[in-house]
């Protein structure tokens, strides 16, 4: 009699468990699919946050890394839950698009990878990287790299400046910088995802201009820094409004959000006017739509993207960014997108409480 | 009963394949339509310009039909010293040894590795003996991408033009044997005027395959969208502007590298074409 008991508890337990594994923790809907598009240079941290997020919540997320622009047409085509994007949309495009809403999930930058003998410590400045990329600039040991590296010795060499061939988020967010920073590279190349670079060499991806900077002297290029991080290559100290020379880390990356932030979180953070600084970081975004109700969706599948969004931008999935070679978001933008998530409806009815 | 199925099976399979072909030029024609009504056709064949400015675009196809026909042609002028005496040795001077059969083999090999190594062999190892050369400061260019594509396009050219060596009937070689003529003056005067139009033709078939050739020439070539100074500086090409850029492009970008990818397509079916008619004229004679 005990024995039979037993077994019938042990299969109670069993199915509640494998109950368990097919609800959400809460218990309160079905585990969803979700799908996303978009950007590259979050997707290492997407990975990770994507796989908790599948162990706490049983919620599973596919995420296609295929550059931003990709990203923000499937949204367009509302063939997927969530856009990732490194370029918030400008008011021009938000217009063309049913309304949306951005949220920053992490922080990251660009950095100046270069390969140069005998130099390990160089600093830049943004109108002399905007002169190096210009062609003005042409040879390493130019009175101007002298004047900001007076102790390094510079090689009377030729500088070969190399950049992403495909469009990029990376791209945009390092010529929105120089467009800040140098009022002839504004009116000449502009910033963009592709750009038309004067001089120098392309290659494709992150991987593909960090493949060119290593293994060719006297390079100069921009590399997404979570990958120039994960792979040890030297970049370079650049020197921010306020004039201090930093190097990129998930400190001063984090410091160039110290100041203000819209309501809406969409602005550009580049050449930020804080101390500590580092001139080049951005936020990444995801961004979805404010009426949820849209091909045939959900009102579970819905609420699983928000509660992923919260998910994100948690302590416990904020703590882990500079592990995977990210920057934490200031309390501030996390705030506002906490606030923004409320506006989100499903069939006019907002979701969160 | 069994007949009749068969030959319905067999004539829709057959069908598809047109079906297919059409299906991919239409597709190319309507998304391409934008950018051709946007720059005009001629105008897009011609500018060299390919401008992202917002509300300003300018694309023109100039630089990558440059920068195509540049590697294929460079690729091609390299491949012919190593691929017409590789056919030679195998169709006339070693026609059936074990040697002959050991070097097509190994030859034929060369076609099956995948473009990604070629790719990658070219820039670790090719691209620093460039620059170590002191050809171009930065090792790819237009210069390095066509080397790679010589070797790649070596067994194209190579084991088509055997086969067309082997087929020269031994009556007409061993009249001239008899005559005395030496080897040298058989191969030049028997040889090659009879197989010629067979070895155009594979040397066709060959240019057909570096044309469309994508991976390798993206790790190569530099990716600077103008027309290459010359043939050490960076450019880029059809195959490759499209592989760079599809990702990102919207509107008149996507539709202008579509129209890239149907000029890029008429020019590949043309050079078939070619070949394919040269290959009938040798059959015939």
């Amino acid at each position: 009699m005990k024995k039979i008991f037993q077994s019938v508890m042990t299969l109670a337990i069993a199915l509640m468990m494998v109950s368990c594994g097919a609800n959400s923790n809460n218990g309160s809907r079905k585990a969803q699919e979700l799908s996303g598009a978009g950007a590259t240079f979050p997707l290492p941290f997407y990975n990770v946050v994507f796989e908790k997020f599948a162990e706490v919540n049983g919620d599973a997320v596919a995420y296609g890394g295929i550059g931003s622009g990709g990203g923000i047409r499937n949204l367009r085509d509302k063939i997927v839950d969530f856009a990732g994007s490194d370029a918030f949309l400008s008011d021009k495009e938000m217009k063309e698009m049913d309304p949306v809403i951005h949220i920053p999930t992490c922080m990251g930058a660009v950095v100046l990878a270069y390969n140069l003998d005998g130099v390990d410590n160089l600093r830049l400045s943004g109108d002399v990287i905007a002169d190096i990329f210009a062609g003005e600039i042409k040879m390493w040991n130019d009175a101007r790299l002298k004047e900001l590296n007076p102790d390094a010795e510079l090689p009377a060499e030729a500088i070969i400046p190399v950049f992403r061939s495909d469009g990029s988020g990376t791209t945009f967010i390092f010529t929105d910088y120089l467009t800040k920073v140098s009022p002839t590279w504004a009116n000449k190349y502009g910033a963009g995802k592709s750009v038309n670079f004067p001089s120098g060499q392309a290659a494709k991806g992150n991987p593909g201009v960090a493949g060119v900077i290593k293994q060719t002297k006297n390079t100069i290029g921009y590399v997404g820094s979570e990958y120039a991080f994960a792979q040890k290559i030297p970049y370079a100290q650049i020197q921010n409004m306020r004039g201090e020379f930093v190097l990129p880390s998930s400190k001063s990356i984090s410091a160039a959000a110290s100041g203000e932030i819209p309501a809406d979180t969409r602005c550009s953070i580049t050449n930020a006017d804080a101390a500590g600084a580092y001139p080049i970081s951005t936020f990444t975004w995801m961004i979805i739509y404010k009426e949820q109700n849209y091909s045939d969706r959900s009102k579970e599948q819905a609420a699983a993207t928000l509660d992923m969004l919260k998910y994100i931008l948690s302590d416990e999935i904020q703590a882990i960014t500079s592990e995977v070679h990210y920057a934490p978001l200031p309390a501030k933008a996390r705030e506002l997108s906490l606030n923004n998530l409320k506006s989100v409806t499903y069939d006019g009815v907002s979701i969160l409480q | 009963m069994n007949d009749k199925l068969y030959k319905i099976l067999l004539f829709v399979t057959a069908l598809l394949m047109p079906i297919v072909c059409g299906g991919v030029v239409f597709a190319l024609v309507t998304d391409a339509y934008e950018a051709f009504e946007h720059f005009g056709f001629l105008n897009f064949l011609t500018s060299s310009e390919w401008s992202y400015t917002e509300g300003d675009e300018h694309y023109g196809a100039l630089p990558f039909i440059t920068g195509t026909l540049m590697t294929t042609l460079l690729a091609l002028i390299f491949c012919i010293p190593f691929s017409l005496p590789v056919a030679l040795f195998v169709g006339e001077y070693f026609k059936g040894t074990r040697i002959a059969a050991v070097l097509s083999t190994v030859t034929d090999l060369l076609a099956g590795i995948p473009s990604i190594i070629y790719g990658l062999w070219g820039f670790y190892t090719l691209r620093p003996i460039i620059m170590a050369l002191n050809i171009s400061p930065q090792g790819s260019g237009i210069l390095t991408a066509s080397l790679v594509l010589a070797i790649m396009i070596i067994p194209y050219a190579s084991s088509l033009s055997a086969e067309f060596i082997k087929m020269v009937p031994n009556d007409l070689k061993e009249g001239a044997y008899s005559l005395g003529a030496t080897r040298a003056e058989v191969i030049g005067k028997i040889v090659f005027p009879v197989a010629g139009s067979g070895i155009f033709s594979s040397y066709i078939l060959a240019i057909g395959r570096a044309l469309g050739e994508t991976m390798t020439v993206t790790m190569l070539i530099g990716n600077t969208n103008n027309i290459p100074e010359s043939i050490t500086s960076t450019g880029n090409s059809m195959a490759s502007i499209i592989a760079n850029q599809f990702g990102e492009a919207d509107g008149l970008r996507l539709s202008s590298l579509i129209a890239i990818g149907l000029i890029l397509f008429l020019i590949t079916a043309a050079i078939n074409m070619i070949g394919k008619i040269m290959i009938k004229r040798t059959r015939i004679s």
